[in-house]
C-alpha cells in the first residue's frame, strides 16, 4: 500500500516536474531571454593586494591611519560609520590625547539635549562617541542626495561581494558609459542624477565619483604620493579594518588553535593506534 | 576462529590494566590531557565575555561642572550606572563635619581625607548606602537628611553626617568617595 | 542492554558504590557510552559522525546561550547588538563566528550522518524507529537554524523570513491567517523576531532530549555497522570504551580542525554579504537565498513553475519541498531488500552514487544561485530524479537487484579483510 502510494506521488512529482521542464525547455528555445545590460557590461572587481588578505595577513596601521584621514576629509560628507567608535581608533596606533582631538576636530557632532530647554542639540564628540553621522536622520539624508540615502559604511567591506577589492574597484571605475552601451541599451545609460561605473550591480550608481584628482588629500610626510588608486586602497583598507576590527586577533587565535589541534589530532591519532593494536594487529 | 577467541580475551585484561604497565599508554594519557587544555583554554574567553565590555569600560568616567551648584545644594547625577552625590557644603556643614571626634566614629576618615586639598566644600561620594545599596535621601530638594544633617538611608535607617560618614544604623562604611580629580576650578572628572 | 556478554557496570570505590545504589547515573552512562556497550568491531569513519553530531550540537548550545547574554531581540537594536558582540564583547566575535559556522559545521556533519544511513540501510528492521527519531531531530533543526538565522536582523535574515512564512501563505483559504500567526503581523518585525528568539533558544533542549531517545532506540538493536549483518557473538563486537572513544578522539580532532579553519580564517565563506545590511522591509536583495544547507531545498521549491489544474505551481512547491523530506520517513517500506548495506547492493550503490548524490549536488547548486531559466530548468530535471530514486526506483531496485554473498559473521568480514591475523601474536 505505502508502496503503491510512494509510486502515484513519485509518479505525480517527477512526472509533473519533466513536464513543466519540457515547457521551460520550450520556452527557452523559442523564446529567449533578452540579454541585459547588467549582464554583459558589469565588471567584476580585480584583486588588491592588501596587507591583510592571506592568513597570517595584518593591517598596515600607516595606511589605515590614512584611510581614516579620507573617510575624515572626503567619505564622512555623506556616509555614517555608525558602529564605530573613536576609542576604537587605538587600534590604528593613535594615543588617547590624538584620539581626543581627532573626536573635537570630527566634522560632525554628536547629537545631544539642550540643558535649559530640552531641545534637541549637539555637542563635540568624546572618545567614548560612535562617530556621528552627517545627516540626523534618513529623511535628511535621502532630501540632501536626491532621494538616495548614502549608506553606513562601518560593515561595507563585508556587506558586498569581493569586500575590500569591491570598495576599490569602484571607487576607481568610474568612467564615460562605453559607446557600445548607447547602441545597444539605451535605457542602462546613466541618467541626471546618476553615474556609470562597472563595478556597480546595475551600473549607475547615485553617488558622483569621490576620488577624482591625484593629491585631493594631502598625505603627511613619508606616505606615498595620494593618487586616485592610492587612496582608494587606503580608504578601502580602513573599511576593512571598521567592518573587521578584530581580524588580526582572530588570524592570531586561528594560527594557534590550528597548531595546537594538529598536535592534538597527532595524539588522537597515536591513543587511537595504541588503543587498537590488539584488535587490528593484521590490519 | 580458536586464535581470535584468545585475542579478543587478551585485549580484555590489556584494557583492565589502564594502571601504567604498557608504556604506550602514555600517549592516550596524553592525549586526554591535551583535550582537557583545549577545554580549558576555549573556557577562558567564554567566562572572560561576561566582564564589562569595552563600550561599558569607555563610558566608565563622567565629567561634571560645578559652577551651578550653590552652597547647601546637592546634585544628584550618574557614575557608572550608580547615583553620585556631588554635595556643596556650607560651611556651617563643613564645621559640623570637623568638629566630630574621629574616635566616635565606625569609619573613621577626617573630611580632609574625603575631600581634596583646598576643595574640602566639594563632597563627592556615590549615593549608594554602604548597606543594601539603596539610594539615601538627602540630596534632593527637601529630602530629609537624617539626625547628623548629611544623608538618611529610608531602607534600614542609615544616617551620614555632612561628611557622608556613617553615624547611626546598620550601614558598616562611609558613603564611597570615588576617584576623582579638579579638571578646573568649577569642573571635576570622576573615574 | 543489548547484549548478554556486555561489561558490567563495577563501582571501583565505596562512594561510586553508594552513588550507584542511590542514582546509577553512571552506570547508565557506563552502559551508554561506555565500556558496557558493545559495538561491532568493524565500523568505519562514517559511524564517527552521530557523536560529531552531538559534539556539534554542544557548541551551539553553550555559544548560544553566551550569545544570549548580549543579544537584543528588538528589531530596531537586534542588529547593533550583534555588532556590539562583535566589537565590544570580550572575545565576541570568537563567539559569535563560533555559532554561526557552528551550525554549518552541525548541517555538514548531520547530512554526512544522514548520507551513512541511507548507503548502509541503517533505516531497515530493526533500527526504524532510530531512522525515525533521527529525522525528527533533522526537522527540528531546519527550524532551529531557520529561525536563528532571522535573529541578526540583517537584510538575509528579514527577507529569509518573509519568504519562507510566505509558504504558508500558498496554502488555500487558511494560508494568509497562518502566515499572519507565525508573523504576529502582516510582515516580519518585532513581535516575529521575538518569538523566534525564543523558540531558537527553547528548541536546541528539544533536540537535545530526541537525541536521548534516538540514543535510545539505537542501543536496543545496538549499532549497526558496515557489512550490515547482525553481531552474533561477543567476537563481533567491541567494548564503546575505549576502542570508539578513542576513534571518535580522531573524529573530534578533525572535526575542530575543520572548524577553526573555517571560524578563523573564512568566517564568512559561507554567509551572504547581504546579512550585513541592517533589515530594509523597503528594499529586497537581488539574490534571495537561504543558508546553504537548506539549497538543494530551496531548489526543489523553485522548481515548480507550472500550475497543475487548480493547484497553483507555488503550492505545488511548498508541498514537494515538504514532501522532499517526509518521503524520507517511508523510506524503512519503500526499500525492501534484505540486505541493509549498500556495499552488497550492486544496483543500489550504481544508483546511489551516480544518481542521487550527484542530484543533490546539483539541487545544492541551483538552490544557491541566481533562479535563470537554465537553473531552473536544470533544478526540474533534477527535481525529478529526486522524487522518481526513493518513491519509485528504490522499491523496484528491491525487487530485481540480486544482491552479492554476504559474509557469514563481522568477525569473517573484518579478518576477510587480512587473511594473516590469526598468526600475529597477541599482545
Amino acid at each position: 500500500m505505502i508502496r503503491i502510494g510512494a509510486f502515484l506521488v513519485g509518479l505525480f512529482f517527477s512526472g509533473w516536474l519533466l513536464v513543466s521542464a519540457t515547457m521551460g525547455a520550450f520556452n527557452f528555445v523559442t523564446n529567449p531571454a533578452a540579454p541585459t545590460a547588467e549582464h554583459e557590461f558589469h565588471k567584476k572587481p580585480e584583486p588588491v593586494d592588501f596587507s591583510f588578505n592571506g592568513p597570517a595577513g595584518k593591517y598596515d596601521r600607516a595606511q589605515l591611519q590614512r584611510g581614516l584621514q579620507i573617510f575624515k576629509e572626503v567619505c564622512s560628507a555623506c556616509h555614517s560609520l555608525k558602529y564605530v567608535s573613536f576609542r576604537d581608533f587605538k587600534d590604528l596606533g593613535y594615543s588617547d590625547g590624538q584620539i581626543k582631538t581627532i573626536a573635537q576636530t570630527w566634522p560632525a557632532e554628536a547629537p545631544s539635549i539642550n540643558p535649559e530647554t530640552g531641545e534637541a542639540a549637539t555637542r563635540k564628540p568624546t572618545p567614548a562617541d560612535k562617530i556621528p553621522a552627517p545627516y540626523p536622520n534618513e529623511v535628511a539624508a535621502r532630501a540632501a542626495n536626491n532621494n538616495a540615502a548614502p549608506p553606513d559604511l562601518s560593515l561595507m567591506a563585508k556587506a558586498r561581494h569581493g569586500g575590500p577589492d569591491y570598495i576599490h574597484a569602484l571607487l576607481t571605475g568610474y568612467q564615460a558609459p562605453p559607446a557600445e552601451l548607447k547602441k545597444k541599451f539605451p535605457e542602462a545609460m546613466p541618467g541626471k542624477t546618476t553615474h556609470y561605473n562597472p563595478y556597480f550591480a546595475n551600473l549607475n550608481l547615485a553617488m558622483p565619483a569621490p576620488l577624482t584628482t591625484d593629491g585631493q588629500v594631502t598625505y603627511g610626510e613619508g606616505a606615498p604620493k595620494p593618487t586616485v588608486d592610492q587612496m582608494a586602497k587606503d580608504v578601502s583598507a580602513f573599511l576593512m579594518w571598521t567592518a573587521e576590527p578584530k581580524l588580526e586577533n582572530r588570524k592570531r587565535a586561528g594560527t594557534a588553535a590550528v597548531i595546537f589541534l594538529l598536535v592534538f589530532f597527532g595524539l588522537c591519532v597515536g591513543a587511537y593506534k595504541n588503543v587498537w593494536a590488539d584488535k587490528k594487529a593484521h590490519a | 576462529m580458536e586464535s581470535m577467541a584468545s585475542l579478543t580475551e587478551d585485549s580484555a585484561t590489556a584494557g583492565e590494566e589502564q594502571g601504567g604497565v604498557r608504556r604506550r599508554d602514555f600517549i592516550n594519557v596524553a592525549a586526554a590531557s591535551f583535550a582537557g587544555v583545549g577545554a580549558v583554554s576555549i573556557a577562558l574567553p567564554l567566562i572572560n565575555q561576561m566582564n564589562p565590555s569595552a563600550d561599558v569600560l569607555a563610558e566608565a568616567s563622567t565629567e561634571i561642572d560645578l559652577a551651578a551648584i550653590q552652597p547647601g545644594q546637592t546634585i544628584k547625577t550618574i557614575f557608572r550606572k550608580q547615583p553620585l552625590f556631588v554635595r556643596h557644603l556650607t560651611p556651617a556643614e563643613v564645621a559640623s563635619a570637623e568638629k566630630v571626634d574621629l574616635g566616635e566614629l565606625r569609619d573613621p576618615q577626617s573630611l580632609e581625607q574625603r575631600t581634596k586639598a583646598g576643595k574640602k566644600q566639594w563632597l563627592v561620594t556615590m549615593g549608594v548606602c554602604t548597606h543594601l545599596g539603596c539610594v539615601p535621601l538627602g540630596a534632593g530638594e527637601g529630602e530629609v537628611k537624617g539626625e547628623f544633617g548629611g544623608y538618611f538611608c529610608p531602607c534600614h535607617g542609615s544616617s551620614y553626617d555632612t561628611a557622608a560618614r556613617i553615624r547611626k544604623g546598620p550601614a558598616p562604611k562611609n558613603l564611597e568617595v570615588p576617584p576623582y580629580e579638579f579638571t578646573s576650578d568649577t569642573a571635576i572628572k570622576v573615574g | 542492554m543489548s547484549f548478554p556478554w556486555a561489561n558490567e557496570y563495577k563501582p571501583s570505590n565505596p562512594f561510586m558504590r553508594y552513588l550507584d545504589e542511590k542514582l546509577p547515573l553512571p552506570r547508565f552512562v557506563y552502559n551508554a557510552v561506555g565500556a558496557g556497550y558493545p559495538v561491532p568491531r568493524n565500523l568505519n569513519y562514517f559511524w564517527n559522525f552521530g557523536v560529531l553530531a552531538g559534539v556539534a550540537l554542544m557548541v551551539q548550545i553553550v555559544s548560544g546561550i553566551i550569545l544570549a547574554m548580549h543579544f537584543a531581540a528588538e528589531s530596531t537594536v537586534a542588529f547593533a547588538s550583534v555588532e556590539h558582540i562583535m566589537r565590544d564583547v570580550n572575545a565576541g566575535w570568537f563567539i559569535r563566528y563560533a555559532h554561526m559556522n557552528g551550525a554549518s559545521m552541525f548541517f555538514i556533519v548531520v547530512y554526512i550522518h544522514i548520507f551513512r544511513g541511507l548507503f548502509y540501510g541503517s533505516y531497515k528492521p530493526p533500527r526504524e524507529m532510530v531512522w525515525h527519531l533521527g529525522l525528527v531531530i533533522f526537522l527540528l533543526m531546519m527550524a532551529t537554524a531557520f529561525m536563528g538565522y532571522v535573529l541578526p536582523w540583517g537584510q538575509m535574515s528579514f527577507w529569509g523570513a518573509k519568504v519562507i512564512t510566505g509558504l504558508f501563505g500558498a496554502l488555500p483559504v487558511i494560508g494568509t491567517p497562518i502566515q499572519t500567526w507565525l508573523l504576529g503581523g502582516f510582515a516580519p518585525d518585532n513581535a516575529a523576531l521575538n518569538r523566534f528568539f525564543s523558540l531558537h533558544y527553547l528548541l536546541p533542549f528539544v533536540i537535545l532530549g530526541v537525541i536521548i531517545l534516538h540514543i535510545w532506540a539505537l542501543h536496543i538493536p545496538g549499532s549497526s555497522n558496515p557489512t550490515g549483518v547482525e553481531v552474533k557473538d561477543e567476537q563481533d563486537t567491541v567494548p564503546f570504551h575505549p576502542y570508539y572513544t578513542a576513534k571518535d578522539g580522531v573524529g573530534v580532532a578533525v572535526f575542530f580542525l575543520v572548524f577553526a579553519g573555517l571560524l578563523f580564517f573564512a568566517p564568512n565563506f559561507l554567509g551572504e554579504p547581504d546579512n550585513y545590511v541592517q533589515a530594509n522591509p523597503l528594499a529586497t536583495p537581488a539574490n534571495i537565498v537561504p543558508e546553504w544547507y537548506f539549497w538543494p531545498f530551496y531548489a526543489i521549491l523553485r522548481a515548480f513553475t507550472v500550475d497543475f489544474l487548480f493547484i497553483p505551481a507555488k503550492l505545488l512547491g511548498v508541498l514537494a519541498m515538504f514532501a522532499a523530506i517526509l518521503l524520507l520517513f517511508f523510506l524503512p517500506w519503500l526499500d525492501t531488500s534484505a540486505v541493509r548495506s549498500g556495499h552488497y547492493r550492486p544496483l543500489f550503490r550504481k544508483f546511489f552514487w551516480f544518481g542521487l548524490i550527484p542530484t543533490i549536488a546539483i539541487l545544492g547548486y541551483c538552490g544557491g544561485s541566481h533562479a535563470t531559466d537554465g537553473i531552473v530548468l536544470i533544478s526540474q530535471i533534477a527535481s525529478a530524479y529526486y522524487f522518481a530514486h526513493f518513491l519509485i526506483i528504490l522499491p523496484i531496485i528491491a525487487r530485481v537487484e540480486t544482491p552479492k554473498p554476504l559474509p557469514t559473521s563481522i568477525t569473517e568480514a573484518v579478518l576477510g579483510h587480512a587473511p594473516g591475523a590469526t598468526l600475529q601474536p597477541a599482545e
